[in-house]
Parts: structure tokens; sequence; C-alpha cells
């Protein structure tokens, strides 16, 4: 866990007595909703079809058990009950009132959470890997290069007005978790020829309505380096983005229009005049950052204790779970355990107060008190030792969150849709239920094997849907909701945008597009080992398109 | 930021207008008084584009009360009652179309596909 310094802390604490201040002055009249507006919106605090929604910011996706049971508590006295865990590793409320909102930022700043820049044109809150810290296949933790980057930004002036808004993700694994390539700037860690760590700069990532994979601008930037070249992309962007068309303002259509050279030289131009300024990372403060990160003191033991081994053979049910939802920790004797927030017929990324307290509550028993959330909309328990996993999936089965479909058909990735967003042209929600439903039985998605669907509720594509092996993206025609179907995207080190696959589908349709799509899948592969989107990959989407509008 | 007053106003059939409560965001209609309710029977309805006008101007005035004021469709049922013009102010009127996950299923509605 990182831990605030009391420069953070104070920094909230005056946010939310500026807030409080600014709330009170709208309800009484003094500021009209043009001028509250943005002060709301630097808060995270949106108005959605039925009520204010509040965003708030989880760094590099880590919560404590304290934050995650102050989360329950927002949800269980500001909210309905819930929350609702984003594709940006955020926590929404969707029925948050504006009069009560400066008591639960107070509650929030109490653990050190908040709203700040979850909106408007600034640097977003920064995304990594759900399993850093722990990955077997992890460098360094990228979490501290994150937090070195969050520092940096926050508040920071030159950065809080730019074209628009500018997500930043860190990946330090030769397995992408993070989705790094749909991000305005992706920074890989790897090693050069001479063994240096450093990151790979990718830049002019994003969905919307005009999808692009970041360009590599820089194979190779040294550690030392990072908030320098950073501050360099940044003010390139702020320089040279677009402000007159909202939808032509994000870097990637910077990054397209001149060029990922020619942008790569304006890059390498201003950051040739700060390179070696203040902005130059002295290790001293880099483990500073670094010391903040608690790490537990892990006992020592040994994998496969055995307890887990007899669970195993005597319990179908966990072997299954364990197989799907448990990674190896980079320690032996301890495991990664994925709570899955996509039951049968259930809201993707949605979690009760009463689930949150739970998870809190293991956590601190079986976890090091720790959480994380992915962008997948799954919640992590980082730090479980093996012999405990029994008891730890009792827990979660009685809670609803061990299915044991993590990445399978029914692990849905969707943003909110019309049920609740003021943008969207379609529902989401109803349509990732539906095809839970179809896919009901367990042994068809194990035997489907890895199959990620997406779902954006409009064509702004929170849903990632571009990326997803089968995208579903909602449009309207004439007042109906229609459905595109994209298949062949993916998120990780082999990023992909997905290939349309012909007209769009009706409402009613797109749970039996889906399941001809899996049927057709079961015929064309070529071994029961061909993943999904391998035999997409070999055979391009043709045949699957012939199979659903063979009768539509 | 751009009024809506700015924008011409195109109108196909009766109208209303409706807006989100300042305090808590609740969907609430402007009614013939000049006033706001959370019930849509409440509404003023027209037809007129000009009356429309002059209902919106009234509503973005109002700006203590709700926010985001703008004309939005309506129809009325076979017996009469007042109803959404369209699915996405259906979902404001009604809600979800989903159980929540802590509100009972009979509370949330289900439009049939």
């Amino acid at each position: 866990m990182y831990v605030y310094d009391a420069f953070d802390r104070t920094l909230v604490a005056e946010r939310v007595a500026e807030f409080r201040d600014q709330v009170a002055r709208r309800l009484s009249g003094e500021l009209t909703e043009e001028e509250f507006k943005p002060l709301r919106l630097m808060n995270g605090v949106y108005l959605q079809l039925h009520a204010y929604m509040l965003r708030i910011a989880i760094p590099y996706g880590t919560l404590s058990s304290q934050q995650l049971r102050m989360l329950a508590h927002i949800a269980r006295r500001y909210d309905r009950g819930y929350g609702h865990f984003t594709t940006r590793t955020n926590i929404q409320y969707h029925w948050i009132k504006l009069e009560e909102l400066p008591a639960a930022m107070a509650d929030l700043a109490s653990v050190g959470m908040h709203g700040m820049q979850t909106s408007g044109n600034n640097v977003r809150n920064i995304t990594t890997d759900q399993w850093a810290g722990v990955a077997p296949d992890e460098i360094e933790d990228p979490r501290v290069w994150a937090e070195v980057i969050r520092q940096h930004v926050t508040l920071h002036p030159e950065f809080s007005f730019m074209p628009r808004k500018f997500k930043i993700c860190v990946g330090t694994s030769s397995h992408d978790r993070a989705a790094l390539r749909i991000h305005d700037l992706a920074l890989r860690m790897h090693r050069n020829d001479a063994g240096e760590l450093g990151f790979e700069v990718m830049v002019g990532g994003g969905l919307g309505r005009t999808p692009y994979l970041a360009k590599t601008i820089k194979p190779f930037l040294h550690k030392r380096d990072l908030l320098s070249y950073v501050e360099a992309v940044l003010r390139t962007y702020n320089q040279f983005g677009r402000r007159d068309n909202i939808w032509k303002a994000r870097i990637k259509i910077l990054v397209h229009d001149l060029g990922p050279e020619a942008f790569a030289k304006e890059v390498e131009a201003e950051w040739t005049g700060i390179k070696d300024g203040p902005l130059a990372l002295d290790q001293a403060v880099v483990d500073e950052i670094a010391a903040r990160f608690i790490y537990p003191d892990y006992p020592q033991l040994d994998d496969n204790p055995p307890e887990l081994a007899e669970k195993r053979r005597g319990d179908r049910r966990f072997a299954a779970w364990l197989d799907n939802s448990v990674t190896n920790h980079k320690l032996p004797g301890y495991a990664i355990v994925t709570l899955s927030l996509k039951p049968e017929g259930g809201t993707p990324g949605d979690c009760t107060a009463e689930q949150m307290d739970a998870i809190a509550d293991l956590a601190d028993r079986y976890s090091c008190g720790e959480i994380r959330v992915g962008h997948e909309q799954n919640m992590v328990l980082p730090h479980v030792a093996q012999r405990d996993l029994p008891t730890v999936w009792r827990v979660l089965d009685e809670i609803g969150v061990a299915q044991g479909n993590v990445g399978l058909v029914s692990d849905i990735i969707s943003c909110p849709g019309l049920d609740y967003c003021s943008l969207a042209n379609a529902r989401s929600i109803p349509i990732a239920q539906e095809i839970t439903r179809r896919f009901h039985n367990i042994d068809l998605q194990r035997d489907l094997g890895r199959l990620h669907i997406n779902i954006s509720g409009c064509i702004n594509a929170c849903g990632h849907h571009h990326v997803g092996h089968i995208g579903i993206l909602g449009v309207e025609k004439n007042g109906e909701e229609f459905y595109q179907i994209t298949l062949g995207g993916k998120a990780d080190e082999g990023a992909k945008l997905g290939t349309l696959i012909g007209p769009a589908v009706p409402y009613a349709q797109v749970a039996d597009v889906v399941e001809d799509i899996a049927a057709a899948y079961l015929e064309l592969r070529e071994r029961p080992d061909e993943l999904f989107i391998d035999t997409v990959n070999r055979l391009g989407v043709e045949p699957f398109k012939e199979r659903v509008y063979a009768t539509r | 930021m751009t009024s809506p007053l700015d924008q011409k106003i195109r109108i196909s059939g009766p109208v209303v207008v409706t807006a989100n409560r300042v305090g808590d965001g609740a969907v609430v209609y402007r009614s013939a008084g000049a006033r706001w309710s959370t019930d849509l029977a409440d509404a003023a309805v027209t037809s007129d584009a000009a009356a429309a006008r002059d209902l919106l101007k009234g509503a973005i005035e109002d700006d203590l009360s709700a926010v985001g004021a703008y004309i939005a469709p309506v129809k009325r049922s076979e017996a009469g009652r007042l109803q959404p013009g369209n699915l996405r102010e259906l979902i404001r009127w009604r809600g979800p179309t989903i159980a929540l996950p802590v509100t009972p299923v009979e509370q949330s509605f289900v439009l049939q596909g």
C-alpha cells in the first residue's frame, strides 16, 4: 500500500473545505450552474440521467481495507447501497445528492480518497497492472512510477486545462494486463541491450469515435528521464493539440495528423531543453516514494500445502475456481486471487456495500489488508497464502464473487450505458446480463475458453468495445437501440482493434448473435485449445459474418 | 456554454420541459404554474414551438431549482396518461431497466426487447 504524506493529506482536506463552500454557494444561488459546473467536475461530480454521479479515484487500482470499508460506508450512507467499478479502475456512485456531497467527500478524505482529476481536461487517474507488486513476470512495481507521475501532475497548473483529458498507463510486466496501447500515453518498462531499465514510450492511443492504438515514439527512455519526457509529451500536446473541435482534441488525433515521427521530433525538441533540469529524477526521490509503498512482511511458505491439495481433490467447485481465478504469486506459498464482479444476470462491476465490507474483512485476515481493482471491472486479493485459499473461497462464494468465470465469456466488460449515462445512445447492462444468462453453463464457458466481450452504450467507448474479442457498440437508429458487432479486438501486448462484421442488429438479437458466434467458433477451431481470438485471427471475420447474417 | 434557447426549436408532437433538481439531481418536469414537479402528470404539455420556448426560457431562468433544462417528447397512452416519448426519457422517468443490486426487483422495470 502507498501511504499519503502530510502534503497529500493537507491537499485533500483543503479541497474538501473548498468544495463544501462551493456547494453551499450553489445551493444558495450565489453560483449559477454555469459557474458551478466546472467546479463540480474538478471533483468528479457529473450529472447523469437520474441523479448526480460521483467518481472517486483509485490510484493505480490499489485500495486498503480501510478505504474499501469507507467506499462501503459511502454506498450505504449517501447512495443506494452499491458502487460501480469502472474500466478506469475508479468507483462511481450513481445516486449521490449534491446536498450531501461535501459530507461524503469529507468522509472519503479521512482515508485519503477524493474525486480530483476523475473528470476534466487534465491527467486522469493513472492506471496500471492490478497484479502490480506481486506478479511473477514483473520487472519492478509499476505503481512507484505511476506515483512519481501522479505527484507531478496533481493540480499542475500547466496540465489542468489541456485540449482534452489525458490518460496514462504504466506497465512493467512481459504480459500486458493494463491495456497499455489504448492510452494517451503508455509506458512499458523493459531492459535495453545494455541491461539498463527504462521505458518504451507509446502515445496517441484511445478508443472513442476515432480509435487508434498508441504508437511507439521512443523505444527506450532511461528511468531518470521519465518525468522530463512525460512533461515534454504533455507540453507538446498542450501546444499543438486542437481546442476548436472536441472530437479532434485528443492527443491521438494530433499524433495521427502529424505522424508519430514528426510528433516525436517535437517532443524531443521540447525535451532537450528540460531533460537535465529539475525534472531529471534523482534516485533518492524515487527511493523515497518507493519507500512509502509498504509491502507485507511475508512469512516464508511452501507451494502447494497439503490442505490445499486435499481440498482440491475433494471439492470439484473449489478446484474449478482454483484453476480459473487463482494465479501464481511472485513468492512461493502465496497466490493472487481474482474476485469476479460478474455474476449471472448481474451488472458488470457493481459491488454492494455488504460485499465491500466482507472483502475488506477478508483482506485484513488473508491479504495483508490490501485489495486491487482491475480495468476488467473485477477485484483482486493480491497476497493470499495458498493454505488459506479454501477458507477465502468459502467466504467469496458466500458473497457471490467466486463464479470461476474470470476471463471467460460471462466476464463481460461493460459501461453503465443508457440505464444511467446521459451520453449513452443504448443500454449496455441488460445486454451483458442476457449474455451471461445464455452462457450460464460454466462447462460451456470453460469449453469456449478465454473470450472477452466488451460492451459500450455509445461511441465514447467506455466499455472498450474496440478491443473486445467480441465488441458490442450500442447505437440509436430512428429511436430504436441497435448494436454493431466487432470481432478480433485485443487489449494485451498484441493489441488490435476489432473488425466490424456487418450491419447493426436490434437489441433483442444481440445475445442470439453472440451465441451464433460462439457456436461458429466451436465448429471452426482447429483443436480444443485454439483460443477464440486465435481462430478469428486465423480465419478472419468472414466465416463468423456468414453465420451471423445467414438467417438475418 | 451554449444555451438551448440559442438553438432552433423543432417539435413534431407534444413536448414537456424537463431537468434535474439542483439539490439531489432528481428528474423534474416544468408545470403550468412555472413550478417543478417530479410527477410527469403535472407537466405542462405543448405542441407549439413558441410555447415550448417560453416554457424552456422560464425553466432555464429558474437556475436555483433545476439544472440542464431541455425539451423532451411525450405521448399519451390509450388511457390518456402522459408518458415519455422515447427510451431515454422513459428511463429517466422510471429509472434503470435493470434490477439494482440492493433494490427489490419489483421496484425496477424491464423493457420488452
